[in-house]
């Protein structure tokens, strides 16, 4: 699985820098939206996976007694989903605007910041 | 002495009120009276210590600053300390009152005098560190405060230029004698200056010895404007008089000088010392000499002949004989009094007909009768005519470089001699002789505080060439420390008629004829030779800072029109590409060793969601309408949170599938508003696009694989399952990890979502007006080249200021 999944993670990454090489802007946000899929996915996998064993304490014991899933890269990718989803929030915010203002959505006519 | 620092240095920060309480007191500029209080007050604790230093008792302080970097504030008075502290205190006393006429009812003398008094105690600590790290930090304060006092009148171009010229020169030699100190430092295994003077056999047959010696002399050099560095200091005129007559005659160009003599008994004695500060310094001394005689700007003349003298003593240094170094801190002397005096003079002069331009002064001597007996008192030191200091300091030092066996050294002195007497026919007489000229028709004496200074100062060079046992004194303490060991001194006004004494008067007679020469408008008989000393020097070491100056500037224009070329997907690529590469030159050699074969242990639907995950993202890639790409990126993000399901992380599937939802509803209702895509790029483009990005997705591939060979046995959490409930009560250890063990951190990922919320909330709320009256689509044609006809509008500006942010 994890070589399946290794390669999965470096389809998104590619899928998400060829999106983010684009002109258009708004084709760059989708693949911004790849990219945290794929580091978060590029996280989990690299933490080890365990089928199935959720990283929660049993009642009755003080630690677990099996082996379950890590929960450090969990913590970590919980914090990274909430984080990218505020990074592209803005970011979808800030080029609605400047198209707003700016009436391109073409990368190429956003070089200089004076209009 | 810390307190002396100390004290000047409040001084400096009180400047400022001084002069606004006492000009509202009505007092005008009689702050430079009151400011001058402090560093009188310094001038006499040094003199009160003139006993115990002349007996070879040094005082000293130590204070342990940073001990893990052997970085100590250790400050030593010798006899070098004391004469070079003596100059920095008593003169700067009478600038400071100087400089409150010569700016009288200006709004910038609070600062002018903060300045002043910064610089004082930055050159007194220089003077008085024992510890070469300390020495370099007040020779760097020095390059600084004399870079805002050069460039005080900041309104000027030139004013600018200049000091930005001194500080490049001067910081820059600063630069180079950083690492040479170091290497001293290293060579010596100690920073501390006394300690050094120990063990200098063993240094001067160090390995690092030339090369140190070599950083330590450009840092030395750039500082007293030796050639081929000498070009700054006529530009530093750029700066007002009192800054002139203190900085540029008495004591920052000094600073190099100093270094010079107090690094003398550690690094002198060579031949490689002797011959390299010998050169330099006499060639300096001639140069500056011709080229004083070159200029017709008061000012100018006075800073080519400081560079003449600068020259002269850094020969002497560099000889090194104990006669040359006790001459050596005469001329110094000699010259702080009668250059620090005769740039006052120039001060007045300029006060008060607004012309320092030799050729349109004359008649001075019945307006200005004061400014006049300075002018005589400090012209005939510099002359050196009997029986100023001046005269006992070229005795001493003919007869020193007489005695350096078959050297063109007593030559070249002669030669800079006769320059500077024929200078001082420029600066003493021609202005005050002669009938008056158109502008020196109006002229008047200034007050008090104007010819007073220049006056004091002449007086003492008369003084101390009449009564020379004191201060033989003190150079004797000082040439002491310089040479290493005890020199004997008796200066004496007159030493009989001997060889000494008739090279003087040649020298006399010398300068007279040249500077009749010269006054008769002969000039064109002696024109060629001048250009020759412009081709080879102003022009040379000039040039090329210019020359450097500009390619630097257009190698940064160049480099920055490359690199921040405004393409972001340039920036991008190069951001891809360097990773890439930087990760395969890493991983090059383990991979082979590292990577085994791995387990293909799967189930089918953990391969039916790879396989949806990898072929939702072709679609999003190869979407032609922004619904299905944001449909595909759903799907990805929804199998996502299937595969976190899988492998028991159902916390992050359950936030990943919240995300998710709201991440598409977003994208939805924003991107309604946005146009259709456009193909922007060629098929080409996209070919050498879909390489980049499938050799960075393959490395990702790769690099996760290895990076799970190389995993370590025992996982960090293994910690945190084990005291999950024994520590924080919690039996969902993701959670307890959010808000227990690393709360922090969630409180700064809350605090980001929070900047991101009032961000997305400002951009939002900021509609233009336009929008506000309801007139239609955004990306209407007629309201967008509105928009675009009115920059700097608060959209505008507010949204090219959040994109900064974003790029940054």
């Amino acid at each position: 699985m994890d070589i399946l999944l290794a390669i999965t993670v470096g389809g998104l990454y590619a899928a998400g820098i060829y999106m983010m090489l684009r002109r258009n802007v708004v084709k760059l946000l989708i693949g911004l939206g790849l990219l945290s899929h794929a580091a978060n996915l590029l996280l989990f996998t690299a933490g080890g996976l365990v089928r199935g064993r959720v990283p929660v304490v049993p009642d009755e014991g003080a630690w677990p007694l099996v082996i379950v899933a890590d929960p450090l890269p969990q913590a970590l990718i919980l914090t990274a989903i909430v984080i990218s989803f505020a990074v592209l929030a803005f970011a979808l915010v800030l080029i609605y605007r400047t198209y707003q203002t700016l009436g391109t959505e073409d990368l190429d006519e956003l070089k200089a910041t004076d209009t | 002495m810390l307190l002396w620092l100390l004290a000047i240095l409040i001084a400096a920060a009180v400047a400022p009120t001084v002069n606004r309480v006492v000009g509202s007191l009505g007092g005008g500029s009689l702050g430079g009276w009151v400011l001058a209080v402090v560093p009188a007050g310094v001038f006499i604790a040094l003199l009160r210590l003139w006993p115990s230093v002349v007996n070879q008792q040094d005082v000293s302080v130590f204070v342990d600053w940073v001990p893990a970097l052997n970085l100590a504030v250790s400050l030593r008075l010798d006899g070098l300390s004391l004469l070079f502290g003596l100059m920095v205190t008593g003169i700067g006393a009478l600038i400071l009152v100087y400089a409150g006429a010569y700016l009288k009812g200006d709004d910038r003398l609070g600062q002018l005098w903060m300045l002043l008094l910064l610089f004082m105690a930055a050159m007194l600590g220089l003077v008085l560190a024992d510890n070469l790290l300390t020495l370099f930090i007040f020779w760097e304060l020095t390059s600084i405060t004399s870079y805002l006092l050069i460039g005080f009148n900041s309104d000027r171009p030139e004013s600018r230029a200049s000091a930005l010229q001194a500080l490049l020169v001067t910081g820059g030699g600063g630069l180079v004698l950083l690492p040479g100190l170091i290497l001293l430092g290293l060579a010596g295994n100690s920073f501390e200056i006394s300690t050094l003077l120990t063990s200098a056999e063993p240094i001067r047959e160090h390995a690092f010895y030339l090369p140190m010696l070599l950083l330590i002399l450009v840092g030395a050099f750039t500082k007293s404007a030796q050639f081929p560095f000498h070009f700054w200091l006529p530009n530093a005129m750029a700066a007002p008089t009192p800054i002139s007559a203190y900085l540029h005659s008495a004591t920052m160009v000094k600073a190099g000088v100093y270094l010079i003599a107090r690094l003398h008994p550690i690094l002198g004695g060579t031949a490689e010392w002797f011959w390299m500060i010998a050169s330099v310094g006499a060639i300096t001394m001639v140069l500056g000499a011709v080229l004083a005689l070159r200029a017709t700007d008061l000012k100018q003349v006075l800073a080519y002949a400081t560079i003449s003298v600068l020259g002269t003593l850094t020969m002497l240094l560099g000889i090194g004989t104990e006669a040359t170094l006790v001459a050596a801190l005469a001329v110094l002397v000699a010259h702080a009094f009668y250059k620090g005096g005769l740039f006052m003079v120039a001060g007045a002069i300029d006060h008060s007909v607004h012309q320092r331009d030799v050729r349109e002064l004359g008649g001075l001597r019945m307006a200005m009768p004061a400014t006049f007996a300075a002018a005589c008192l400090a012209g005939c030191s510099m002359a050196g005519v009997l029986p100023t200091f001046g005269f006992i300091a070229k005795e001493t030092w003919y007869e020193s470089v007489g005695h350096v066996a078959g050297s063109g050294f007593l030559a070249a002195s002669i030669l800079s001699n006769v320059g500077l007497v024929a200078a001082v026919g420029f600066v003493c007489v021609k202005p005050f002789f002669g009938r008056r000229t158109e502008s020196t028709r109006h002229a008047h004496e200034g007050g008090l505080a104007m010819w007073g200074p220049p006056v004091v100062l002449g007086i003492a060079g008369l003084a101390l060439g009449l009564l020379p046992t004191r201060i033989s004194e003190l150079l004797a303490a000082g040439s002491g420390a310089i040479a290493g060991r005890a020199v004997p001194v008796h200066l004496a006004l007159w030493h009989g008629v001997n060889v000494t004494l008739l090279l003087s008067l040649l020298t006399l007679a010398g300068g007279i004829t040249l500077y009749w020469i010269l006054r008769q408008g002969q000039l064109h008989r002696l024109k060629p030779y001048f250009y020759f000393f412009e081709g080879v020097t102003q022009y040379g070491p000039s040039r090329f800072y210019h020359w450097l100056l500009r390619t630097v500037n257009q190698f940064a224009r160049g480099q920055t029109a490359m690199l921040q070329n405004g393409y972001l997907r340039f920036y991008l690529f190069t951001m891809v590409g360097l990773t890439v590469a930087s990760v395969w030159m890493a991983l090059g050699g383990e991979l082979r060793s590292h990577l085994k074969p791995m387990p293909f242990d799967v189930r089918g639907h953990e391969v039916l969601l790879a396989c949806l995950i990898l072929a939702a993202a072709v679609v999003a890639v190869r979407a032609t309408t922004w619904l299905l790409a944001v449909g595909a990126l759903g799907v990805v993000g929804y199998c996502v949170a299937g595969i976190f399901v899988l492998f028991g992380a159902p916390d992050l599937a359950m936030t990943q599938f919240v995300i998710e939802t709201l991440t598409v509803v977003l994208f939805v209702m924003a991107f309604s508003r946005l146009p259709e895509f456009r193909r922007l790029s060629t098929s080409a483009t996209r070919g050498r696009d879909a390489l980049i990005a499938v050799v960075a997705g393959a490395t990702i591939t790769v690099l996760l694989l290895f990076a799970m060979t190389v995993r370590s046995s025992h996982p960090i959490s293994d910690y945190y399952l084990a005291h999950s409930v024994s520590e924080a009560h919690g039996r969902n250890v993701v959670n307890v990890i959010l808000v227990d063990f690393r709360a922090l951190d969630t409180l700064g990922e809350i605090t980001v979502l929070a900047i991101a919320a009032i961000g997305v909330y400002s951009l939002l709320s900021l509609r233009p007006s336009k929008q506000a009256d309801g007139e239609g689509d955004a990306a209407e044609g007629t309201e967008v080249s509105l928009r675009k006809g009115v920059p700097g509008t608060q959209f505008d500006s507010t949204a090219g200021h959040a994109a900064d942010q974003e790029g940054v």
